[in-house]
């Protein structure tokens, strides 16, 4: 029950914060928009209020500042506006609509699984390659690192162009930058993972004279699930983050990145904030979701609850 | 005073053991080279029969840990010459001849404690009604029938060291290495592991080498005593136990007893007057 009401308080805070800024973002507009309606305004002109300060206008304006939360195309919408487009364009739509959330969602969503798919598996087999070769140790692991060191949002345009000239095109590309962002936490986990037995536990495997694969599948593999666990919620993440960027470059049509990328044409903020939400509740659920196996895996495992 | 130990078959052991489990001649084992080169087991000459519970006793740096990973081949001597059961240590530890318990329990948490006595079997490839039926027989051994379904945390330190123990009986192996299996227990819980080790060595007729830091663990438990001192790490003196194989815990009372535990405790004494 504290903890419940600690919750509540820092997100109230929160709220309170965003509702507060908006004051100061929104003013503006909503001084241009009383001029134009033949309203009295303080300074006048729009050029006089382009040099004063927003906390200026509020205060020789506050008659105006009810209406900062409720602009159309607001600088900083209102978290009222963002639910609102949340649930007009979830709930109230049907899913196959263009401007569903969900549908766009879903699209993002299948790249990011397939990417994330892709990523853990090439993330797995190069971590137990680089446990079991001194070479691959030291001549993959350093090109992970660096390949870390690019931005994607550089490198998301090349990917794709590269695969359309070869005749890859559609979810592959975005699902490829997807597994680009999360096979590095993949691969680092589960090096650190395999390696976790101590000296005792391998001395003692080697005195039953276990092979190279029953140390593995008996002891490594199971000593590395709760690094892997913890790795896979980073690589989820990550993954859609590379789906959102994959999504960008291609002046995809649909997609989570697409409706970012749209709502920035076109200066529909509550669009591209309700977009930002429901990528990140999306991030929520699955790493929540990876979570959930993790518990049951680990749980099953006999590790303690 | 160094005793130079030869066989000396105890009456209640196998006499007609072709020679030796363990026998060392001259074994050596010195760490890295140069200046910062560590002389771990200096010259080291001992005989280990068949059915003995030999300890091995000094303090830390003294080689004994190290003399027991030479057995087990988890080191590799650098001089001398060590035979277990005839063989190399190496041979030995490919034919499975020995079980090793750590100074900690070392059971997988992720299985149960049938399981992780299984483990060994499993890698030996036994079929899987021979590994219920060890299973139960080493539980039962060890007095842990019927906690076979729990997992390692459910148990006490104490009892996790009985598992472990039970994994290092599970398969056929005449040779019982213990790494002062009973050091992080408190003094009640090793008296009664004491206790029911020399039960299930009764039992079971294993050769046993069993390295501890505790006087009295030694001298209840053993046939022979080895006392080693540090620096170079080498053999003090071997002292053989007059104590009968039947050992009641009160028996740590009788003048015999006190005897045999001050011979040890002069002994490591004197050991470390060599600094």
């Amino acid at each position: 029950m504290k903890t419940v009401v600690a919750v509540l308080t820092v997100v109230a805070a929160i709220v309170g914060l965003w509702y507060i800024a908006c004051v100061p973002m929104n003013i503006k507009g909503v001084l241009d928009a009383a001029e134009r309606a033949g309203e009295q305004v303080e300074p006048a002109t729009a050029r006089e209020r382009r040099e004063a300060s927003a906390l200026g206008l509020v205060a020789q304006n506050s008659f105006a500042i009810d209406r900062v939360w409720s602009v159309d195309r607001p600088r900083l919408p209102a978290p009222h506006q963002v639910v609102v487009e949340l649930w007009q364009t979830t709930v109230m739509k049907k899913i196959t609509s263009k401007r569903s959330l969900i549908y766009h969602a879903q699209v993002t969503l299948s790249a990011t699984l397939l990417g994330f798919a892709i990523g853990t598996g090439l993330g797995i087999l190069l971590a137990v390659g680089i446990v079991h070769s001194r070479v691959m140790d030291m001549s993959v692991m350093p090109w992970a690192i660096v390949s870390q060191t690019i931005p994607i949002i550089a490198l998301a345009p090349m990917i794709i162009v590269v695969l359309y000239s070869i005749g890859v095109q559609g979810l592959l590309p975005k699902a490829i930058i997807a597994a680009y962002l999360s096979f590095f936490p993949v691969v680092v986990g589960m090096v650190k993972g395999l390696r976790s037995p101590d000296h005792m536990q391998l001395d003692l495997m080697k005195t039953y004279f276990a092979s190279g694969n029953q140390v593995f599948w008996k002891l490594r593999l199971p000593s590395s699930m709760p690094y892997l666990f913890t790795s896979l919620k980073i690589g989820i993440a990550a993954s859609l983050v590379g789906a959102i960027v994959g999504e960008l470059p291609t002046g995809a049509v649909a997609g989570l990145g697409a409706r970012l990328l749209a709502g920035s044409y076109y200066g529909q903020t509550v669009q591209i904030w309700s977009a930002l939400f429901a990528a990140a509740i999306l991030a929520a659920l699955l790493v929540a979701l990876l979570g959930l196996i993790e518990r049951v895996l680990l749980g099953r495992m006999g590790v303690k609850a | 005073m160094n005793m130079q130990m030869t066989s000396q078959v105890d009456s209640a052991s196998d006499a007609a053991q072709a020679g030796p489990v363990i026998e060392a001649r001259d074994l050596n084992l010195v760490f890295g080279s140069g200046e910062t080169s560590v002389h771990a087991l200096k010259d080291i000459n001992l005989n280990i029969n068949k059915g003995e519970f030999v300890s091995f006793i000094g303090p830390s740096g003294c080689g004994k840990t190290t003399f027991l990973r030479c057995v087990a081949a988890l080191e590799t001597p650098t001089g001398g010459s060590l035979s277990v059961n005839g063989m190399t240590p190496e041979q030995a530890r490919q034919s499975r001849a020995y079980g090793y318990v750590f100074q900690a329990a070392g059971l997988y948490p992720w299985r149960t404690i049938a399981k992780n006595i299984k483990l060994p079997l499993e890698i030996m490839g036994y079929s899987k009604a021979e590994q219920d039926q060890r299973v139960a027989e080493v539980l039962e051994l060890v007095e842990l029938a019927g906690f076979g379904g729990k997992f390692p945390w459910q148990l006490s330190g104490g009892m996790q060291q009985r598992a472990s123990i039970a994994r290092a009986l599970a398969f056929d192996a005449d040779l019982l290495l213990m790494d002062e299996p009973f050091g992080a227990l408190d003094e009640i819980v090793r008296d009664h592991l004491n206790e029911q080790l020399l039960k299930l060595w009764a039992r079971t007729n294993k050769t046993i080498g069993f390295v501890t830091h505790s006087i009295p663990e030694a001298v209840y438990l053993s046939t022979k005593i080895v006392v080693m001192s540090p620096r170079p790490g080498r053999i003090h003196e071997v002292i053989e136990s007059t104590l009968p194989r039947e050992r009641p815990l009160d028996i740590r009372d009788t003048p015999e007893f006190i005897e045999i535990a001050h011979r040890v405790r002069e002994g490591l004494r004197a050991g470390h007057g060599h600094d």
